[in-house]
């Protein structure tokens, strides 16, 4: 049967802002899906307010909506847009809520919209716990038993009734399992069930059957509407039962099972499927086996594509999310050619002749006071994936794909190194190779973690080698080496640098003997069939062997594209956006564009964007491997962020041509005090700062420069340990921190600027003249990191000849550096009493940006690909980029001036996950994600950003503020124009004085450690209630908090009530600027009576770029004008 | 790690060499190399006795990890005359399996090779076609007499091996514990079945008698059976004439059901003719159409011969269409019925990746078979209803059928 022709217009959803637990999946499904749907002929209308990501790309859908993903604004789109269809699998659990909501609220019924992919009943059935329990009993599987209880008598009856001990006790309500626990005799069981009562806000507990030590196994499954089911893949979780799957090492597929252990688990995920009712499309099944007892539970099953189907579609080649959007269309999967093979049908379960090895990355290093233990709530932010001919080497690469800024500490004490063992943590595998380099016995590592011995065997394996190889350092070392042995390491998957660690050797030198005894990787094709079948697919890897599959193919010159490799806060999808298009505009220049990246959530990771893809780790060894295979004409390394900057510099050395902005020019941009010799050069202005490498030096230079400074190591991205120090003795606890995390370079001190107004700019240049990209103005004052910071185009606040200063220091920076392709500048502009403005150079970096897609987005000028065209060697004046002739005509850089509207990017912040950790912003990035919004003015915009990142701003209610002394004059017109709104305010006791004294009707209401103390006189006493500020938002009797903190002062009670504030999902607003955004939202949305209105990209901007069908190798960048639609 | 301390090698007859270590027994064996491209039932595969005569190369990497267990056994030997993997795990962690990989396949003198490059082996075959190799382990390999040994020895075309897999006498297949009451009598012809077959036959409700490849059509029918079944097994079909007669006298007077070899011997005692696949199939991904109910279903396969397809198919693969427009996936079932002296037969099955046909019906003799491997054993289970269909043949046929429920009984 082919595709539906009942449907023409079909409405996707996307996943939103990246978060911990969502990331950019969701951007690769969705991708595929809008991709798909278009080359088969519907009209498709994508809405996602996340504007880094490159389903967002006009080109990618018809109708482009950067919108909040709320039920209001979706049904808004899709009153204007009328579609036939939902498909809501592909945009993770934000779009399943989405249309489980717009269902429920009846809008699909009244626009006549129909789900696709999963229907109503299905999601239902999947997702509700009880209907899930009752379907799998319905089929004879099992779900860990559970029960709700409120009491200690009642959880008493339900053991009674037969919940099985040992339980696990979660209370409701509270963060992170805060206040849960383990029970596994009846005597623990009551005091844990007590203190679970005791820590639930609504005195309630779950008890669930513990499964924890099972092995955790995930089956990939994909049903048509023809009822053929097909495993894709299976995943076993290294880490057993008890770490959430994003938080466990995996690996596909499954090793441990016997065919009948796993016929079982593939029997039971058939069942699953067709009872759930999963017409069509992709699931994740997952199950918890018990070795010791054979018995085998469901956890949970998804009925949508997921971050494991990403992870599935790399590691096997079938590309879940394309052919799930197929499915969804009417097509059954043996009606689908497999792409790979092209002759052979997409009904069949991918074999691999490889493993491959996920390893998840974390972030806990930003925020020192969390919970660093992994447990069932997900907290890692990025993965990476490796693929080798065996699990050793697969392992082995994943360790190294890690990037790891901070290296894992290992405690002397083997006993401690054991118990740490016990706790799965980020650095748990550093920690066991560790133990078994220590001799520890595989028993004993297998009591403490339960990890499978299989595992734990080929650990002990790997430090074997270690050891063996460790044993020529006396016979010769690496010079001695045989061959033989050389070659049996890199095999077992080892890098260069760990083998001249063992040999004590540099890296440099294991590679100059290995190349001479010609030891090199072969690649070999990811295909999903072992080879069974020709591929066509270019998808390789790295391993030792003997036969290499990936020959240079003469004829096109070829270029590599460095990826970013895994997610991390400060390097994300923004990254992964910008490489994607250069590898597009690459092969659109006629170039065989060659990616290497070893993220498997990512666009640039589908085999379908480049001319070849290598699934390789980023690091110097395995890129130049890579590189010495393909020769190509040269390498990009200004998309992939920090990564490919950290290597750059290496293969340069190593002969290798960095293409766009030279080797120079990125140290000339990177070393401080080159770079102010191109500052006083060129006039301009920086703050005072010092490179210091010792504390003596740091501070005699703080006290030269003036406090506060702001202090970081050198080469850092994110703001990684970057911090505002107000006086000598934080400035010396500091330096200890810091020195730690780069030891290799020096440490920075510039001088905080205060009261300032942060700005950013991308530009293009290409050596000569220079496209400015968007100037973007911070809404958080300076201090606060970049990449924090909600931001807006056009600047709204900076006068005209400011804007214009800012616009010519960036082109004589980017002349002077001799930047080719993407640049960044931020500036710092100091508003001075008599008129003018101070403009202070902060940052220069000569690549690629995170704002770079959010700035193309609300431009409509699609900077990567500009830089990308720069970079091959073609000129921007040639280009017709928009505002070009206009702006030189008016002897302005050239920019686009002719925006009519305001787009707002604000950021999302993963505090929920981190239970005890301060909301509060500073110099050091947090942020996960970010959303964007557009307006016809700031506020509008503002307001739109604020409600896609989650805060909805209140309309009505009770605001709380809380105010710093320095910040005092700054509350009152905010207060006056919310108290004029008919907002009830409360304040503290300082705050509420000044809005008193200013006419202000406002409440006091007690701080918090005030109301403690009180409370604790008034318990002797036996005196009434106190209620403090923290207690009402608690209570939810306040809709808003606007909370700001000065320097280290007014710590505590803040950090109580922003804690409060985030359990309630108040929104909070830590700082003046975004204060009084909020409230210029909250007034401007009262204003207009909450309407809703919506803006398509493609309305928007008037045009779109059009690439995708120009002819290789010749056409320019073409600007298609659409009819403007008002 | 497991490492063999000797070089190990295969030694192609086309001269091509693969260098490794050599594992469990040493020594050179020949055969015909194949590939597999399961991930799991190694042990299953390497006891197949269709493995007969072959040296099966695993193309997923590891091979071991969960050790070996009497209730993975598909028959009482190893078949495989050596074992070619990347990297051989030699230790038991998984608690349903008692003894390590590598000692046991020691214990059963099996000459293995790890170190391999599999993929490269395995694509080199997928270009050459399968063909006869040696496998060798040892010091002081020569490669001229191992190759020499390779040429020399006889390729599959032609060859009866069946008399070398099958079981010497009759034998009842003892009915498992829980099995349910027997409620059809069974006569399964040894070419060399796997022990999953049988139990999947006792599973559906049946007592199973094993009876030799040679057992005459008069002595299969004097047992009085509801149903006659024809096993997998080795080498080439063609070359099993007496098998062949069997089952042409057996038609029309006893249900009859084929697997894999039996599905060859029933297409031949129809008339139609078999061939040689290039590299065969072997693996559990394989995508079988039943264009009876239209549904895909995913099987078990291990076979080097196949039934010549009828016109329409063999165009529709000249076309180069497997998948869309004028694709095998979609002929209809009507185009697909040959004539034959038995009567119309109807091609229900065919593989999905290159168009073989994987199953036959006589639409007026109660018969059928498939290529594929419905036990599993290793392998996906949605086939399994192949099982039921033979009972109900058997039930439908009941009224014509020469032993009576009564004789047998039940």
């Amino acid at each position: 049967m082919p595709r539906r022709t009942d449907i023409h217009k079909i409405l996707v959803l996307g996943s939103g802002p990246i978060v911990i637990g969502q990331a950019c999946e969701f951007d690769y499904s969705g991708t595929q899906a809008c991709r798909v749907l278009m080359q088969e002929g519907y009209q498709v209308v994508l809405v996602n307010s996340n504007p880094a990501t490159i389903m967002t790309d006009p080109s990618f859908s018809h109708r482009t909506y950067i919108e909040p993903l709320v039920p209001e604004v979706v049904a808004k789109v899709i009153e204007v847009e009328r579609p036939d269809a939902l498909l809501p699998t592909l945009g993770g659990q934000t779009a399943l809520n989405l249309a489980v909501a717009l269902w429920e609220d009846g809008t699909l019924q009244k626009y006549g919209v129909e789900l696709i992919g999963a229907d109503y009943r299905a999601i239902r059935r999947a997702e509700a716990r009880d209907e899930f329990r009752a379907t799998m009993a319905s089929i004879g599987l099992r779900v860990p038993d559970s029960a709700v209880v409120n009491s200690l008598a009642e959880a008493q009856a339900a053991v009674a009734a037969g919940l099985r001990l040992p339980l696990i006790i979660r209370p409701s309500f509270t963060l992170g399992g805060h206040g849960g626990g383990v029970a596994a005799t009846a005597a623990e069981f009551d005091s844990v069930v007590q203190a679970g009562l005791e820590a639930s806000p609504i005195h309630q507990v779950l008890l669930e059957e513990s499964v924890m030590g099972w092995k955790e196994f995930e089956l990939e499954v994909m049903r048509d509407r023809k009822d053929n089911v097909v495993i894709v893949c299976s995943i076993e979780n290294i880490d057993p039962m008890g770490v959430h799957t994003g938080d466990s090492v995996t690996v596909a597929p499954q090793q441990t099972l016997t065919d009948v252990q796993y016929q079982r688990m593939r029997d039971a995920s058939l069942a699953i499927i067709r009872a759930i009712g999963v017409e069509t499309g992709g699931s994740n099944i997952q199950f918890a086996y018990s070795p010791e007892t054979d018995e085998l539970v469901v956890i949970e099953m998804n009925p949508r594509v997921s971050r494991s189907s990403a992870l599935a579609s790399k590691a096997t080649g079938f590309p879940i999310a394309k052919i799930a959007a197929k499915l969804a269309v009417g097509y059954t999967l043996d009606e689908i050619a497999n792409d790979i093979t092209r002759k052979t049908p997409a009904c069949f379960e991918p074999t691999i002749d490889y493993v491959v090895v996920k390893t998840p990355r974390w972030a806990f290093e930003k925020f020192p006071l969390a919970d660093t233990r992994l447990t069932t709530h997900m907290k890692s932010v990025g993965e990476n994936m490796a693929i080798g001919r065996t699990f050793k080497e697969a392992f082995l690469k994943s360790m190294r794909s890690r990037e790891l800024d901070v290296q894992p500490e290992i405690p002397e004490d083997t006993d401690e190194l054991v118990v740490r063992i016990a706790t799965p943590s980020a650095e748990r595998y550093d920690l066991i190779l560790e133990a078994f380099r220590r001799g520890v016995s595989l028993e004993t590592i297998f009591r403490a973690t339960q990890i499978d011995e299989w595992f734990l065997e080929e650990f002990r394996e790997i430090v074997e080698a270690e050891k063996h190889l460790q044993s020529f350092t006396a016979q010769g070392g690496l010079e001695s080496l045989p061959r033989e042995e050389l070659r049996q390491a890199k095999r077992l998957g080892f890098s260069d640098q760990q083998i001249g660690q063992l040999l004590r050797a540099t890296e440099e030198e294991v590679r100059r003997r290995r190349v001479a005894l010609g030891v090199i990787p072969t690649y070999k094709a990811v295909d999903t069939c072992a080879a069974e079948f020709e591929a066509y697919t270019p998808y390789f890897y790295s391993t030792y062997e003997d036969e290499n599959e990936a020959l240079p193919e003469p004829g096109r010159q070829s270029v590599i594209i460095l990826g970013s490799g895994p997610n991390r806060i400060g390097q994300g999808i923004e990254f992964d956006y910008c490489c994607v298009h250069a590898v597009q505009e690459m092969r659109e220049l006629g170039y065989k564009a060659i990616m290497i990246n070893c993220n498997p959530e990512t666009v640039s990771t589908d085999y379908d964007v480049s001319d070849r893809l290598y699934f390789e780790p980023l690091t110097f060894e395995d890129v130049l491997n890579v590189i010495e295979n393909e020769k190509p004409k040269g390498v990009v390394v200004q998309f992939g962020g920090q990564t490919p900057l950290k290597i750059a510099g290496r293969l340069h050395a190593a002969g290798v041509n960095i293409l766009g902005t030279s080797q120079e020019a990125i140290d000339l941009a990177e070393d401080r005090e080159r770079f102010a010799q191109v500052l006083r050069r060129l006039g301009l202005k920086a703050p005072p700062y010092g490179t210091v490498r010792t504390e003596e030096e740091a501070l005699a230079v703080a006290e030269r420069v003036g406090y506060p400074v702001l202090v970081r190591p050198s080469y850092v991205l994110g703001g990684r340990a970057m911090e505002i120090v107000y006086d000598p003795d934080s400035l010396q606890q500091y330096l200890r921190t810091a020195v730690k995390a780069s030891p290799d370079h020096p440490v920075l001190i510039d001088r905080f600027l205060e009261h300032c107004t942060e700005v950013d700019v991308d530009a293009v240049c290409d050596g000569e003249d220079v496209y400015i990209g968007a100037v973007m103005q911070h809404v958080e004052e300076a201090g606060i990191h970049s990449g924090d910071s909600a931001c807006v185009i056009p600047t709204v606040s900076l006068g005209e000849a400011t804007v214009r200063m800012i616009e010519e220091q960036t082109a004589a920076l980017a002349r002077e550096l001799g930047v080719v392709g993407l640049m960044n500048v931020q500036f710092a502009v100091q508003q001075s009493d008599h008129g003018g403005a101070g403009i202070y150079v902060l940052e220069v970096n000569p690549r690629g940006s995170r704002t770079v897609p959010f700035a193309s987005k609300a431009t409509g000028v699609p900077l990567a690909r500009v830089a990308t065209r720069v970079i091959a060697g073609l000129r921007l004046r040639d280009l017709d980029l928009p505002g070009w002739a206009e702006s030189l005509a008016a002897g302005m850089i050239p920019r686009r001036r002719d925006l009519r509207h305001v787009a707002v990017k604000e950021v999302v912040l993963p505090f929920p996950r981190f239970p005890g950790v301060d909301t509060t912003l500073g110099p050091e990035m947090k942020s996960t994600g970010e959303v964007m919004g557009v307006g016809r003015s700031f506020p509008e915009a503002f307001a739109k950003a604020s409600l896609g990142a989650g805060d909805r701003l209140p309309r009505k209610g009770t605001i709380f503020i809380s105010v710093a002394d320095s910040e005092k004059d700054s509350v009152v017109l905010m207060a006056l124009v919310l108290s004029t709104l008919g907002f009830r305010i409360l304040a503290t006791e300082g705050t509420h004085r000044v809005l008193k004294l200013n006419g202000i009707e406002a409440e006091p209401v007690l701080k918090h450690t005030v109301g403690m103390e009180l409370r604790a006189a008034a318990m002797e006493e036996g005196a009434g209630t106190i209620t403090t500020i923290v207690d009402l938002i608690e209570a939810g009797e306040v809709d808003l908090v606007i909370n700001i903190p000065r320097g280290r002062g007014a710590r505590t009670d803040g950090y109580e009530i922003r804690r409060a504030a985030l359990r309630r999902r108040v929104p909070t607003m830590t700082n003046a600027a975004a204060a009084h955004a909020a409230v210029q939202a909250i007034a401007n949305d009262l204003r207009r009576g909450g309407e809703v209105t919506v803006t398509c990209l493609q309305d928007l901007h008037g045009f779109t770029t059009q690439l995708a069908g120009g002819p290789r190798g010749s056409s320019p960048l073409k600007w298609v004008r659409l009819e403007e639609t008002g | 790690m497991y490492r063999g301390d000797l070089p190990g090698c295969v030694v192609l007859a086309d001269g091509t060499v693969f260098e490794g270590f050599g594992f469990a027994a040493r020594g050179w064996v020949l055969g015909e190399v194949v590939f597999n491209t399961g991930m799991t039932g190694y042990q299953e595969i390497v006891t197949d006795p269709s493995y007969h005569g072959q040296m099966v190369t695993f193309t997923y990497p590891l091979v071991g990890n969960y050790g070996v267990a009497d209730h993975l056994m598909e028959s009482g030997e190893v078949r495989s005359r050596a074992v070619i993997v990347r990297e051989v795990k030699n230790s038991v962690w998984n608690s349903t399996c008692r003894e390590a990989w590598v000692d046991w396949l020691e214990k059963k003198g099996v000459v293995g090779v790890g170190g391999i490059d599999t993929r490269a082996l395995t694509r080199h075959i997928r270009e050459a076609g399968a063909m006869t190799g040696c496998v060798a382990v040892g010091n002081d390999l020569c490669r001229e007499d191992l190759l020499a040994a390779a040429q020399a020895h006889p390729a599959m075309s032609g060859l009866d091996l069946v008399s070398h897999v099958t079981c010497r006498e009759p034998w009842e297949w003892p009915r498992p514990e829980g099995a349910p009451q027997p409620r059809y009598r069974v006569v399964a012809y040894d070419f060399g079945i796997k022990r999953s077959i049988l139990r999947n036959l006792t599973a559906v409700g049946c007592a199973v008698t094993v009876v030799p490849a040679h057992w005459t059509a008069a002595d299969t029918l004097a047992l009085g059976p509801d149903g006659v079944f024809l096993s997998n097994g080795p080498g080439d079909p063609a070359a099993v004439g007496y098998a062949i007669a069997t089952v042409r006298e057996l038609l029309g007077k006893v249900p009859v059901f084929g697997i894999c070899l039996g599905h060859q011997l029933l297409a031949l005692a129809l008339g139609f003719s078999t061939y040689k696949l290039k590299f065969g199939h072997r693996g559990i991904n394989h995508p079988v159409r039943n264009y009876l109910s239209g549904k895909v279903e995913i099987t078990s396969q291990n076979h080097g011969f196949a039934v010549e397809p009828p016109p329409v198919v063999s165009e529709a693969l000249e076309r180069g269409a497997v998948v869309g427009e004028g694709g095998v996936s979609t002929l209809a079932a009507e185009d697909m019925v040959l004539d034959s002296p038995f009567g119309p037969v109807q091609v229900t099955h065919l593989n999905l990746n290159d168009g073989t046909v994987e199953g036959l019906e006589l639409l007026e003799v109660p018969a059928f078979s498939v290529q594929y491997h419905p036990e599993a054993g290793p392998g996906p289970h949605d086939s399994y209803y192949l099982f039921r269909q033979f009972t109900r043949l058997m039930e439908e046929s009941a009224g014509f059928v020469a032993g009576s429920r009564a004789r047998n009984g039940f």
